[in-house]
């Protein structure tokens, strides 16, 4: 198959893909057809292909395996959190201007940082600020010393589960372990009303498809080459001249934002935020999205975590002991035999079938003198 | 009954009065005086008897004055006339009937053949009680557990009365000290004494009791000296004053060096933790480069092997297992034969561990030692299945494993706690220690571990069986963390998620001691140990300074009040330092390979 070809099936299938999902799916659900439980579902799955996404982004392009996305993720998701706690005004259960955790906890007026999130355009700023800084900061004192491979995982591992003890405080003011929830409005519509449900199910879809144009673009730039030139041999790359750690911080960087959006769009799907979202698993739990989607494809991330949490969803009401075993042991096998994912199946099964026919050619043309058994291995 | 071992002032006055006019003298036991006083047909007679046990120390009349409060002490009325005090005890029966304790003597109430009698709650006249009773009997509880038999069952009582600052039992505590043998327990009487002077109204006697308190350098007393000090002030006593300041002052050394001391050592005994845990991974991540996320799991198999032993020890164990139950039979060993169950588990842990490590190593990792990254994903997927697996099998609630009593208790030194676990868990670490190094550099397996871990083709070119190598280094390095659960389970809780708490922290331990080098491990978990106590101990105190920071002064001010996970998160923010300045932690292991 040439190389044009599979541009062109690529082509069609991400077309058929995007029209489904953005088109298809709210306008069914306008007729009913699909319940507004399953389409938040779905809305809650393309928040995760995000997530994965900027997994695959630094991991199966960039070699950067980081365990850090999820808290990327959940910063994203408690700037937009904030914004939401402030817009349900009095409505709250102690019917007081601020949020019901800062009454509990004494406050009477709301702390200084709290004020400006009334302001949506702000708050989708901080979306954008506040984990691309984290991530500058991380990335750049990370790249700079030349932590690489596992110390790199470690060490977004570490960072990650220091955030979330922090997060779990009362004291940070960001509401404890129980976090953000009971949203009423955004932007005046109430989250209550299917159609403001069904535009942030469409928003979240439009996103995931031009995270994945943004993304296949970047990989077909120069910069795109220099990337996955990283991921295969960095000191070769950084003997030719190039800074590698500045690619990476920026890559970095990229991929926290993703993660962030991701999170923004989670936050007022899903109703509630909170810093088990961050915990080291949940990031380690994309990463199994993506290994079984397929790392270094795009396509690949966004189909493993839609069939990860759809098989997640069902097995933890028809099998909650055993999911954990499943997950598990899902990902033993599939980093063993499967390296490629599930977007590699195709090709294998080809591959695999090529083989077996071959043989059986071979079998049929000189079945009478048994073949040299070195040569039918090779 | 050995009888009144203690003769405070005012017991011997009530015990005279009430001779004088009620009974005839003669040597009571505590039982005794309880029936008298229960038939006393005057109140003050009846106050009168119960101030007689005033400092006693039989355990029986605790339980008889409990039930006479509470209504549960009746009077019984013979056949021929004679009222006798009992408890009802036993089980009660269809009829409602049970059967009856003398409270005179304790021996169950017979009628004239020896049969005992079964009597109804409902046919009984509870004895009664006053207010005043009341009171008399509390100060006699009060005062019963100063002659307790345990010594820290003494010092706690003589500590409430002197906290309490209570002025009534200044006498029962100076007869007390008169006649009382121990050093700690004297210790605490005078503490206790000099705390009830302070209220006193004459000031010679608090400039002695600021002067006691300045010399036994009491801890307790900080609260007490600075109202103290400010009465003084305020009355214009400036000899009192300069009394309470000092004794303040020296108070404040002797506490100041009593956390400087309590820091060092639980960052002594916090170091050796990580020590213990990270010292498998040591081996595993260090020698062999391979990440294995499940050896927080390895710990929790250790843990779990000791909660094993000492059911096994115990009554037995009933493991259910998809649908299967697995019984295994207890000894049912008792006494000081039980308390040998920690011993017997420590290398049945590392055995377990072990095994559990050279299947994984078998199954999984061998095939993964060219792709790191992908082992610390294949391997984070043995972890869940393993915590789904201890879930199934033991539950997902904590399993209680006890501290055998050579590991439980505290050691006091200078008023510094030292927990005996931790002692162990220091001595411990030392042990293990040493036992690796002997096993690494002084038997011919450590020789061949270390020679395959630095050049694997050059030792599978001189005839070493690299593979097998691999195998028992892991199966090694995973014992080890199942000898870690096994301490651990001493130290906190015992759940499925066990390891899930020191995984973090043991790569963090190894990477800061630099990759490869047991020495830097040792280092780095004393260091990271010890820093996080300090910072501990001593952020509360820098809090309140951390207000000049613009904008988010008081919010950094919040948060530091939360010293121990604040503590962490700094901890790990300087790691992240750390290795700017170290990008290979403390020791290096020099490479001439690039990609190393």
């Amino acid at each position: 198959m040439s190389a044009p070809t599979v541009r062109r099936y690529e082509l069609i299938a991400v077309t058929v893909i995007a029209l489904l999902l953005i088109v298809v799916v709210p306008l069914l659900n306008a007729n009913g057809v699909i319940s507004h439980f399953d389409l938040s579902r779905y809305g809650k799955y393309l928040c995760y292909a995000l997530l994965a996404i900027s997994v695959d982004l630094l991991w199966g392009y960039t070699g950067l395996l980081s365990l850090g996305q999820a808290l990327f993720f959940t910063l994203g998701g408690y700037m937009h959190g904030m914004y939401l706690m402030r817009m349900i005004g009095e409505l709250g259960q102690y019917k007081k201007p601020i949020p019901d955790f800062l009454v509990f906890l004494g406050w009477e007026r709301l702390p200084a940082f709290w004020e400006p999130f009334a302001s949506f355009p702000f708050a989708m700023a901080m979306v954008i600020l506040v984990p691309g800084l984290v991530a500058y900061v991380f990335g750049y004192l990370a790249f700079r010393s030349r932590i690489k491979g596992v110390y790199f995982s470690i060490l977004t591992q570490a960072l990650t589960y220091a955030a979330s003890i922090m997060f779990f405080r009362n004291n940070l003011l960001l509401g404890g372990n129980n976090g953000f929830t009971d949203f009423k409005f955004i932007l005046g519509h109430s989250l209550a009303d299917p159609a403001t449900s069904r535009w942030l199910y469409i928003a979240t879809a439009v996103a995931v498809l031009l995270a994945f144009l943004f993304c296949r673009w970047l990989s077909k730039t120069k910069f795109g080459l220099v990337q996955q030139a990283i991921r295969d041999g960095e000191n070769r790359v950084l003997f030719s001249g190039y800074a590698t750690a500045h690619f990476k911080l920026f890559i970095f960087v990229v991929a926290a934002l993703l993660a962030a959006i991701g999170g923004a769009l989670y936050t007022p799907q899903v109703g509630i935020i909170n810093p088990g979202e961050m915990q080291a698993d949940k990031s380690l739990e994309a990463v199994v999205w993506v290994a079984v989607g397929g790392r270094g494809t795009l396509l690949g991330p966004i189909i493993g975590a839609f069939s990860i949490n759809y098989l997640k969803s069902w097995a933890t009401t028809a099998f909650p002991d055993l999911w954990l075993l499943i997950l598990g042991g899902l990902f033993v096998l599939v980093v063993l035999f499967l390296p490629g994912g599930i977007v590699s199946l195709p090709a294998r099964l080809k591959a695999a079938w090529q083989k077996l026919a071959a043989r059986s050619a071979r079998k049929d043309r000189d079945s009478p003198p048994a073949p040299d058994s070195a040569s039918a291995k090779s | 009954m050995d009888l009144l071992p203690v003769k405070p002032l005012a017991c011997i006055l009530f015990f005279v009065a009430a001779c004088a006019y009620l009974v005839p003298a003669g040597a009571a036991t505590p039982r005794e005086i309880i029936a008298r006083a229960v038939l006393a047909e005057d109140a003050g007679a009846k106050r009168d008897f119960i101030g007689q046990l005033m400092g006693q120390a039989d355990p029986a009349i605790a339980p008889l004055l409990e039930a006479w409060r509470t209504d549960a002490l009746f009077i019984f009325t013979a056949t021929d006339g004679a009222k006798i005090p009992v408890v009802l005890t036993g089980e009660r029966d269809e009829a409602g009937t049970q059967t009856a304790a003398r409270i005179d003597t304790g021996a169950a109430l017979t009628a004239a053949n020896g049969q005992p009698l079964r009597l109804v709650v409902a046919d009984l006249a509870a004895a009664d009680h006053t207010s005043s009773l009341r009171r008399a009997m509390k100060a006699v509880l009060d005062l019963a557990d100063l002659a307790a038999s345990e010594p820290a069952k003494r010092i706690k009582a003589i500590l409430t009365i002197g906290l309490a600052q209570d002025a009534e039992k200044l006498p029962a505590l100076q007869a007390r000290l008169a006649i009382e043998p121990e050093e700690s327990v004297r210790r605490a009487l005078r503490e206790s004494i000099a705390l009830a002077q302070l209220k006193d109204d004459r000031d010679a006697i608090k400039l002695a009791a600021l002067g006691e308190l300045k010399e036994l350098r009491s801890l307790a007393s900080t609260d007490f000296l600075t109202r103290s000090l400010k009465e003084s002030e305020a009355a214009g006593k400036p000899a009192l004053a300069r009394a309470a300041r000092e004794a303040l002052r020296s108070v404040e050394s002797h506490r100041s060096f009593v956390d400087f001391f309590g820091t060092l050592f639980r960052g002594v005994s916090l170091g050796s933790i990580l020590l213990v845990a990270a010292l498998g991974l040591a081996i595993t991540f260090g020698l062999m480069r391979v990440i294995n996320m499940a050896h927080g799991e390895m710990i929790a198999v250790g843990a779990y092997t000791t909660y094993l032993v000492q059911n096994i020890f115990g009554t037995g164990i009933t493991i259910p297992f998809f649908g299967f139950s697995l019984p295994i039979f207890g000894l049912n060993l008792t006494g000081a034969a039980y308390q040998w169950y920690f011993i017997a588990a420590l290398p049945l842990s590392f055995i377990a561990a072990a095994i559990v490590g050279i299947g994984l190593e078998r199954s999984v990792i061998r095939f993964l030692y060219r792709r790191p990254l992908e082992s610390l994903l294949a391997t984070w997927g043995v972890s869940l299945v393993m915590q789904q697996g201890l879930r199934l099998m033991f539950g997902a609630n904590n399993v209680q494993v006890s501290s055998p009593t050579y590991l439980s208790g505290n050691w006091l030194v200078n008023d510094i706690i030292l927990g005996w676990n931790r002692v162990f868990v220091i001595g411990f670490a030392m042990l293990i220690v040493f036992g690796m190094w002997l096993v690494l550099t002084k038997t011919p397996l450590g020789l061949l571990i270390r020679a395959s871990m630095q050049n694997r083709t050059m030792a599978s070119c001189m005839g070493v069986r690299t593979e097998r190598v691999n195998m028992l280094t892991f199966g090694l390095g995973s014992g080890l963390a199942g000898l870690a659960g096994a301490f651990l389970s001493q130290i906190g809780n015992v759940g499925p998620s066990l390891g899930q708490g020191y995984i973090i922290d043991s790569f963090m331990v190894v990477v800061v001691g630099g990759v490869g080098s047991i020495g830097g491990t040792i280092l780095s978990a004393f260091g990271i140990g010890g820093i996080d106590q300090v910072l501990q101990q001593y952020l509360p105190y820098i809090a309140p300074g951390l207000s000049w920071v613009p904008g988010i002064g008081s919010f950094l001010q919040n948060l530091a009040q939360d010293a121990a996970v604040f503590g962490k998160i700094l901890v790990l923010a300087g790691i992240i330092l750390f290795l700017q300045w170290k990008p290979a932690g403390l020791f290096v292991t020099r490479s001439r390979n690039l990609e190393d």
